[in-house]
C-alpha cells in the first residue's frame, strides 16, 4: 500500500526526520490560508500516487498566498496519469543548496533491508542506478541488530557529505530506519533530502510503501489507503478476500491458487486469446466467495467468455459449483462459460453443473482452447 | 530414497488444533505420515485424531516427549514468526511453514535467525512436501502422485498439483515434491532443492516450476548449467502478468524491469532446461 507524500513525511517527522513546515489542503481557499500562516514563498504540491508530478505541472512555486490559491485551483482540477488530484500539500519553500537521496527498501536477494544514498538527489533513483550505479552507496541492515552508527557514517562519507553534517545525517538515517521498521514499510524514501543555504538537512519529499501483510498491526496506517489508485472491481474483490487484477482482454478467469491463475492466463494467451483478469479465489473458498468472484468477473463489459479452472485440494469442486449456480441465478450471464473441475469432489461438482448449460473440459489446454474459440463466437459443445 | 522427508521423519504440527490445521493433520496422518505430536499453547494434555496424537503446550515439551525432528506450521500469519523462532530454539532442524501472509520484515528476522541456528526452513506460503507412499507434510493432496523417479520443486501450490496430476496420468511417479513457496523472503530455494535432487539416487529427472518475481530462477539456471547432470524440465508462470502488480503471491511481481518470465525462460533454456508451453506438456518433455 502506497502512502502520499504528506502522509509519509508526517510519519518520518514522528520519528525525528526534519521536514518543512506545511499542511495539506483540499480546497484553494484552505491552500491560501496555509500559505498566509507560513508566510513567504510556498510550494504547492499535488498529492497523487504516481511519479512524475513535477513534469506534469503538479508541483509549483508560489510567491504569495494569492498565487498559492491560484495554483491550488489549477492543480486541484488536474488529473495526473489518470488520477484526480484531491489534495495539495502547501510547504514552506526551502533554500536549496544541494539535493541528496536517502532511502531504505527490502533487498529480496540479500534477504535484508538495504539503505541507499546518493549525492545525486531529486532525480529518479532507478535512473541513477542504471546509468551511474557507482554513485549509489549501499549498506545492508541486519534485521535482528538494526542500523548501526558506523553504517550511517560510511554512507555519509561515501556520498561526500560535509563532515559537519554527519551527525545530523546519522540522526536522520536512524529516524528513517525506525520509521521503516515500526511501520512495516517495504520502502521509505527521502528524495530529495536537501542541504539548505543555512547548512541544515531537510526532507523535502517523502514516499512510503507499506507491507499489506503487516497492516493488521497498523490499523491507523491501514485507514490511509487511497482507493483512487485501484479499479473498483479490485476494491470489491478485497472485501471478499479475493485476489483480483483487471487486465485488458476479453476472457474472464476464475482459478484457485495464484500460480495456477497466472498459468491459466498464460495458456489462454498461448492459444491465441487475451485474459480479462487475474483472479485467485484462494484455498478453501466457499460458495459465497465463489459467487462474489463470479459477479466481479461478469461486471466487466468486455467479457466474451469465462474460463473456470479449479484444481480441488482444500477447495472442493462441489462448493465451487454451488457458488457458480448461486451467482448465475443473480447475474444471468449471456457469455459462454468453460468449466474444468479436477481433484477433491470434482465429480460432485460436475454433476451439479450438468444442467447449467456450460462447456466442460478435461485438461487445462483443452479448457483454454475452448474458451478462446468461444470468445471468438465459435460454436462449441 | 527421497529428499527432506520420508517414513522415518518424526513430525510435529504447530497449530493443528485449529479448523484448517486439524483438517490437514487428519489427512497427513491418514496418508501414513509419522505425525507424533501437535503443539498449541494452552491445549497441552489434549489429544487429537481420535486420541492418537498428543498435544503439547510448547515445541520444547513436544520434542522432549517424542524426539521429533521436523515441524509443520499452520499457525495464523500474525503468530507464525513466533512459532518458527520457537521451533528453532527447541532444536528442530526442519521447519515447514504453510502459513500465507506473514509480514516481510518478520520473515527477514526469522530467516536470519534460523540461519544462525542451522535450521532449514521450507516456505512460508507453500504447500509443503510430499514423498509419495512415505510422508505428506503440508497440504498437497496425497492421491495425485505416485512413487517414482521425478523430483519436483515449485514456488506454487495448485499449479504444482496440476503437474503432479499430469505426471500421474502418464504413469510417471515422483521421488519428492517440494513446494518452496510464493513469498519474496523464503527459506529453502531452488538451488538447495536442485542440489538435493542431484545427490539423491532415486531421483533421475527433475521438474522446476517457477514464476515471475525475483531472480531465483536465473540463479537456478546458473546452478543447473554448472552442477546438474540430471535432465530438468520446467514451466514459468506469469508470462502475461502486467508489471508492478502482485499476482496473488507476495513474491510474484515484476518491478524495475526484473522478475520477467521471459528472462527466466531464456536463462533456463540456455542452461539446457526444457521449458513447457503449458504445464500439461511437462511430462512429455521428460519422456524423450
Amino acid at each position: 500500500m502506497k502512502l502520499h507524500e504528506y502522509q509519509s513525511k508526517l510519519i518520518f517527522a514522528e520519528y525525528g526526520v526534519p521536514i518543512p513546515k506545511g499542511r495539506v489542503a483540499a480546497t484553494a481557499n484552505e491552500a491560501k490560508q496555509i500559505a498566509e500562516e507560513l508566510g513567504g514563498r510556498v510550494v504547492v504540491k499535488s498529492q497523487v500516487l504516481v511519479g512524475g508530478r513535477g513534469k506534469a505541472g503538479g508541483i509549483r512555486l508560489a510567491k504569495s498566498p494569492s498565487e498559492a490559491e491560484e495554483l491550488a485551483t489549477q492543480i486541484l482540477s488536474m488529473e495526473i496519469k489518470g488520477l484526480p488530484v484531491r489534495k495539495v500539500l502547501i510547504d514552506e519553500a526551502a533554500n536549496i543548496e544541494h539535493e541528496i537521496y536517502l532511502g531504505i527498501t527490502n533487498d529480496r536477494a540479500a534477504r535484508r533491508p538495504v539503505m541507499m544514498a546518493s549525492s545525486e538527489g531529486g532525480v529518479d533513483i532507478e535512473e541513477v542506478a542504471r546509468v551511474t550505479p557507482e554513485k549509489i552507496i549501499k549498506a545492508h541492515i541486519d534485521p535482528l541488530m538494526g542500523l548501526q552508527g558506523y553504517q550511517a557514517r560510511d554512507i555519509a562519507a561515501g556520498i561526500d557529505l560535509p563532515r559537519e553534517l554527519w551527525r545530523s545525517f546519522g540522526k536522520i538515517a536512524e529516524s528513517l530506519w525506525q520509521a521503516y521498521k515500526k511501520s512495516d514499510a517495504t520502502l521509505a524514501e527521502i528524495n530529495p533530502l536537501v542541504i539548505t543555504s543555512d547548512n541544515k538537512l531537510v526532507a523535502v519529499d517523502g514516499k512510503m510503501v507499506l507491507d499489506d501483510s503487516a497492516l493488521f498491526r497498523h490499523p491507523d496506517l491501514a485507514e490511509k489507503r487511497d482507493l483512487d489508485v485501484e479499479a473498483p472491481a479490485e476494491i470489491e474483490a478485497r472485501k471478499y478476500g479475493l485476489s483480483f487484477i483487471k487486465l485488458d482482454g476479453d476472457i474472464g478467469c476464475m482459478v484457485n491458487g495464484a500460480g495456477l491463475a497466472m498459468t491459466s492466463m498464460d495458456v489462454i494467451k498461448f492459444f491465441g486469446g487475451e485474459p480479462a483478469n487475474f483472479l485467485d479465489i484462494g484455498g478453501g473458498a466457499n460458495a459465497e466467495k465463489v459467487a462474489a468472484a463470479f459477479r466481479i468477473i461478469l461486471s466487466d463489459p468486455n467479457i466474451k467468455a469465462v474460463l473456470i479452472n479449479i484444481f480441488g485440494g482444500i477447495t472442493r469442486g462441489d462448493e465451487v459449483a454451488r457458488g457458480i449456480l448461486t451467482a448465475m441465478k443473480e447475474v444471468k450471464p449471456k457469455v459462454p462459460m468453460v468449466v474444468r473441475l479436477v481433484g477433491t469432489n470434482a465429480e460432485e461438482g460436475r454433476q451439479l453443473l450438468a444442467n447449467a448449460n456450460m462447456i466442460t473440459a478435461n485438461t487445462l489446454a483443452d479448457a483454454a482452447k475452448k474458451a478462446v474459440a468461444a470468445a471468438k463466437g465459435e460454436d462449441i459443445k | 530414497m527421497s529428499i527432506l522427508v520420508d517414513k522415518n521423519t518424526k513430525l510435529i504440527g504447530q497449530g493443528v488444533t485449529g479448523r484448517e490445521g486439524l483438517f490437514h493433520a487428519e489427512r497427513m496422518f491418514a496418508y501414513g505420515t509419522n505425525l507424533v505430536a501437535g503443539v498449541t499453547p494452552g491445549k497441552g494434555g489434549e489429544w487429537i485424531l481420535d486420541g492418537k496424537v498428543p498435544v503439547f503446550d510448547s515445541v520444547k515439551l513436544a520434542k522432549e516427549a517424542t524426539d521429533a525432528n521436523a515441524t509443520v506450521i499452520f499457525v495464523p500469519s500474525r503468530f507464525a514468526a513466533d512459532a518458527m523462532f520457537e521451533a528453532a530454539d527447541a532444536g528442530i532442524k526442519l521447519i515447514i511453514t504453510i502459513t500465507e501472509g506473514i509480514p516481510v520484515q518478520d520473515m527477514m528476522r526469522v530467516r536470519n535467525y534460523l540461519d544462525q541456528k542451522g535450521a532449514r526452513l521450507v516456505g512460508p506460503n507453500c504447500p509443503g512436501l510430499l514423498t509419495p507412499g512415505e510422508a505428506k507434510v503440508g497440504i498437497i493432496p496425497g492421491d495425485i502422485a505416485i512413487p517414482g523417479d521425478v523430483g519436483v520443486v515449485s514456488r506454487s501450490g495448485t499449479l504444482t498439483y496440476e503437474v503432479l496430476y499430469a505426471l500421474k496420468e502418464l504413469g510417471m511417479g515422483v521421488s519428492t515434491c517440494v513446494g518452496i513457496g510464493g513469498d519474496p523472503i523464503n527459506g529453502t530455494n531452488f538451488i538447495d532443492v536442485l542440489r538435493l535432487f542431484e545427490e539423491d539416487p532415486q531421483t533421475k529427472k527433475v521438474v522446476l516450476i517457477g514464476e515471475i518475481g525475483g531472480t531465483d530462477e536465473e540463479k537456478a539456471a546458473d546452478f543447473i548449467q554448472k552442477h546438474m547432470t540430471k535432465p530438468v524440465a520446467g514451466f514459468i508462470a506469469g508470462q502475461t502478468a502486467p508489471p508492478g502488480k502482485r499476482m496473488g503471491h507476495a513474491g510474484a511481481i515484476v518491478e524495475g524491469g526484473t522478475g520477467l518470465a521471459a528472462d527466466k525462460i531464456k536463462a533456463l533454456e540456455a542452461a539446457g532446461v526444457r521449458i513447457a508451453k503449458h504445464p500439461e506438456e511437462i511430462p512429455l518433455l521428460l519422456q524423450n
